[in-house]
């Protein structure tokens, strides 16, 4: 062990079912440097913090945690340890003031004539220094609730340094953050750094990590590709680390859209998100929506599906209103031939205790039925066409959906929109959480609809994924559609820079 | 090859027998074992021999209709706590109907027991789809304001005093054999073919599997979850129809505290106390188990007080069991 290691992974593998997610992972973090970690979505960064921060076991391989075997298997005794993960979704309570928040789970009591008291008044004066310490103005005595993001983050900084944290991991802090507050934020970091302390950073902005970080591991397809100081590498030579293929690889060949316009929609409104959303969909085309998290790009989905209210604006399919002078419900949509994937696939896409054939023919049940029974037959047979058509690895129909990988459920929930014949399929991040390999044969999926005709609208946030599939791009900033690109000759720097006007 | 696909057609039946009927063994092995206790500590056969196992299943009809109506608010992911006093609310309608028109008002006498035991449960249904309220809140007030009722209109006195013929639904012979069973059996043969092979059915499932996906798939989720609270009550209803005729009276206190026996019921068959699984021939051996329990336990003069004892300590295994077996599995 080399003393200036705050951590060190050796060989480290994790298996998920259906899905390797570490796979002999290995690398070192100088004490007191700021440690990028970098590698595309399900490159398996996020199963890397889960286990350096407890939440999840190892399979095999060592962590050597300041000098000595990482001895951890809850989350409560990583943090005892001096390991502290600031996450995306920030795990803090609103309601809580700010100082009670960061002597959250451990408070300073005394003693009183009612037994043991908590102290406020010595709680708020320890907090409000350690806020000034890092030199941002934040009230103590203010609710938690009331703060911007990057201010959150820095009270969950705060908290982390009163346990007494010696690594700090913090996933991908400036995705929702503003250009101002990413100025904070580095500052803060920066500040860590001053104070001998380790930090892990998460990011998909290369540039931050050239502003930022001291050295840097890239992570792909759950191995662990190189480690070196920042300063070896440019920006292109990351990508390509990262990458590690022709992107354009995985992708089949396009689609071409046909002059048939099958849905339309005209001046989509909501109150608090969407405000007028419009555009066209192609028969044979296939249609991306992107833009950053929080833009409104599942709500446009979800509206158009009837899942989510909208104020004002037409969803017309076929040159018709599915409603008129009211808004649809999910069962006017799909009656008109539309049918939703959705994005968190195990909360809203499966029936996780049902069988495949049983999930394979929710929607369109009625052609199942023979004489007002269930028919045994029909239902096979439907079930294996679908497992057969769409390739779904599976011992037989009987299995149950939750005994699958994530690409076989997906193809599953798809296979119930086929089944009924839908003509407009609406895809929300439909690789999310999939392994490279399915994910290239949901894309040949995908493309092989679109072929036979089918218009498939997509919400994705992987850039690559968009570019690779899609004949036309639409980006939303902040509710609107702020950009339009042909799908064939449009630069990831076009789409992220409509991404944030 | 003829013989391996037989010997794996055998294998998936006891796979399929182990993992939905595991009741099956627990019955057996229960009934062994009072069995054996009984020649222990009495000195005589008084569980096994045939009377007693005839007074057993005329005994488990009341709870067994009640559970399979249980069943259906389960598999759809909630709960209904008011079943028995449901029970008890038809039992006095059916009693009133009877002594006020004779035997010959028994077929309206029916039907109004039946009405209100819909009534209840279109009330439970509508107020945990429409208005959210949490099913163990709602039914849980109901379970109250329906004894309440019952009390209030039967001025805490059971209705006696009926005609003869009253009391065949309940302690009847058929076949030589008692009555009730036929009961059971329309009810259960219902319970699976509705559960199995309707749509309605297979949309409960879902409902109570993964309620955000069956909206997503089209599925009117409010519809199927008032549905299942009125099946709930309208089968409540029947069970209040034999309880009366065993009674041979409407007794206010009619069913006290069955709606626990049926919940051991439904959740000790194999349905999964969170929605989405299970089997109605399960529940029936549940509910065989439930009536075992409670026979063996008298016939052995066990205080009904240590019965209540025991009853809750089955309650939290049973429902302790279905929580760590899908803990487990994560």
């Amino acid at each position: 062990m080399n003393v200036d290691n705050m951590i060190e992974l050796r060989n480290v593998c994790k298996v998920f079912p259906g899905v390797k997610a570490l796979d002999n992972v290995s690398f070192d973090v100088e004490r007191g440097a700021i440690h990028a970690l970098l590698g595309e979505n399900g490159a398996g960064k996020s199963t890397l913090i889960k286990i350096i921060s407890g939440v999840y076991s190892i399979d095999s391989g060592d962590i050597l945690y300041d000098g000595k075997p990482l001895n951890s298997d809850s989350p409560s005794k990583s943090i005892e340890l001096g390991i502290s993960t600031v996450h995306q979704e920030l795990k803090m309570v609103d309601m809580l003031s700010v100082a009670e928040n960061i002597f959250m789970g451990h408070p300073i009591m005394k003693g009183s004539a009612l037994g043991k008291l908590i102290n406020k008044k010595e709680m708020c004066e320890q907090a409000q220094a350690l806020i000034d310490s890092m030199g941002v103005s934040i009230n103590v005595n203010d609710t938690l609730g009331d703060l911007s993001v990057a201010k959150k983050q820095i009270v969950e900084i705060c908290k982390a340094l009163n346990r007494n944290a010696k690594l700090i991991i913090m996933d991908e802090p400036s995705a929702t953050l503003t250009e101002t507050e990413i100025e904070i934020m580095f500052k803060v970091i920066r500040k860590l750094k001053e104070d001998k302390l380790t930090v892990i950073y998460i990011s998909h902005r290369l540039e931050e990590i050239f502003e930022l970080a001291d050295r840097l591991t890239v992570l792909r397809d759950g191995k662990s590709i190189i480690t070196d100081d920042v300063s070896k590498f440019d920006r292109d030579k990351l990508i390509s680390y990262m990458v590690g293929r022709e992107i354009t690889s995985i992708y089949p060949e396009k689609s071409v859209a046909k002059s048939e316009l099958l849905l339309q929609v005209k001046g989509l409104s909501t109150k608090d998100v969407l405000s007028d959303i419009n555009f066209s969909l192609y028969r044979g085309e296939i249609l991306g929506i992107t833009g950053l998290v929080g833009s409104g790009r599942s709500e446009v989905l979800r509206s158009v599906f009837g899942a989510d209210k909208f104020d004002n604006g037409e969803v017309i399919v076929n040159g018709e209103p599915i409603k008129k002078h009211s808004r649809h419900t999910i069962l006017d949509a799909i009656k008109c031939g539309i049918g939703l994937v959705p994005e968190e696939r195990k909360v809203e896409g499966i029936v996780p205790e049902f069988t495949i054939s049983q999930n394979v023919t929710l929607v369109g049940i009625n052609k199942i039925i023979k004489q007002t029974f269930l028919n045994n037959k029909l239902e096979a047979e439907a079930t294996d066409a679908h497992i057969k058509m769409l390739h779904i690895a599976t011992p037989d129909r009987h299995a149950l959906i939750k005994n699958l990988s994530g690409g076989n459920q997906q193809k599953v929930v798809l296979a119930k929109w086929l089944f009924v014949d839908s003509d407009i399929l609406v895809f929300d991040e439909p690789t999310r959480g999939i392994d490279v390999g399915a994910k290239q044969e949901i894309y040949k999926i995908l493309v092989d609809l679109a072929h036979q005709g089918k218009a498939i609208l997509i919400v994705s946030s992987e850039m690559p994924e968009i570019m690779g599939i899609c004949n036309r791009i639409l980006v939303m900033h902040d509710g609107r559609i702020t950009g339009e690109f042909s799908g064939d000759d449009v630069t990831q720097e076009e789409i992220m820079y409509a991404s944030t006007l | 090859m003829e013989r391996i696909r037989q010997n794996k057609s055998i294998k998936s039946l006891i796979h399929s027998v182990t993992k939905n009927y595991a009741i099956i063994f627990v019955v057996i092995v229960t009934y062994i074992l009072f069995t054996i206790i009984c020649r222990l500590v009495l000195g005589n056969n008084a569980f096994n021999r045939p009377e007693n196992t005839f007074n057993m299943l005329r005994q488990m009809a009341i709870v067994s209709v009640l559970a399979a109506g249980e069943f259906f608010v389960i598999i759809s992911g909630m709960i209904d706590l008011s079943v028995a006093s449901t029970l008890a609310l038809s039992s006095i309608f059916y009693a009133m109907v009877v002594k006020a028109g004779g035997i010959t008002f028994l077929p309206l006498a029916i039907v109004v027991a039946l009405m209100a035991g819909l009534v209840v449960g279109l009330i439970n249904g509508v107020i945990i789809a429409k208005f959210y309220i949490p099913p163990f809140i709602t039914t849980l007030g109901m379970m109250l304001i329906v004894r309440g009722c019952v009390y209030l209109i039967t001025n805490s006195y059971p209705i006696t005093s009926l005609p003869q013929g009253f009391n065949y639904v309940g302690r009847g012979w058929l076949f030589g054999l008692p009555f009730p069973i036929f009961i059971v059996a329309a009810v259960y043969a219902f319970a699976i073919l509705f559960s199995e092979k309707k749509k309605a059915g297979r949309f409960m499932f879902a409902v109570g599997g993964n309620e955000d996906a069956a909206a997503l798939s089209g599925i009117n989720t409010k519809k199927y979850k008032i549905l299942a609270y009125v099946m709930c009550g309208v089968i409540a209803a029947i069970s209040g129809i034999i309880m009366a005729g065993r009674l041979d009276s409407g007794h206010p206190n009619a069913g006290l505290n069955y709606e626990f026996e049926a919940i051991i019921a439904v959740v000790i068959g194999g349905v999964s106390f969170s929605g989405g699984k299970g089997k109605a021939l399960g529940v029936l051996f549940g509910a065989f188990f439930m009536t075992m329990l409670l026979n063996g336990m008298t016939l052995i003069s066990i205080d009904s007080n240590v019965q209540n004892v025991i009853k809750g300590i089955v309650f939290i295994l049973a429902i302790g069991l279905d929580v760590f077996k899908n803990r487990s599995k994560k």
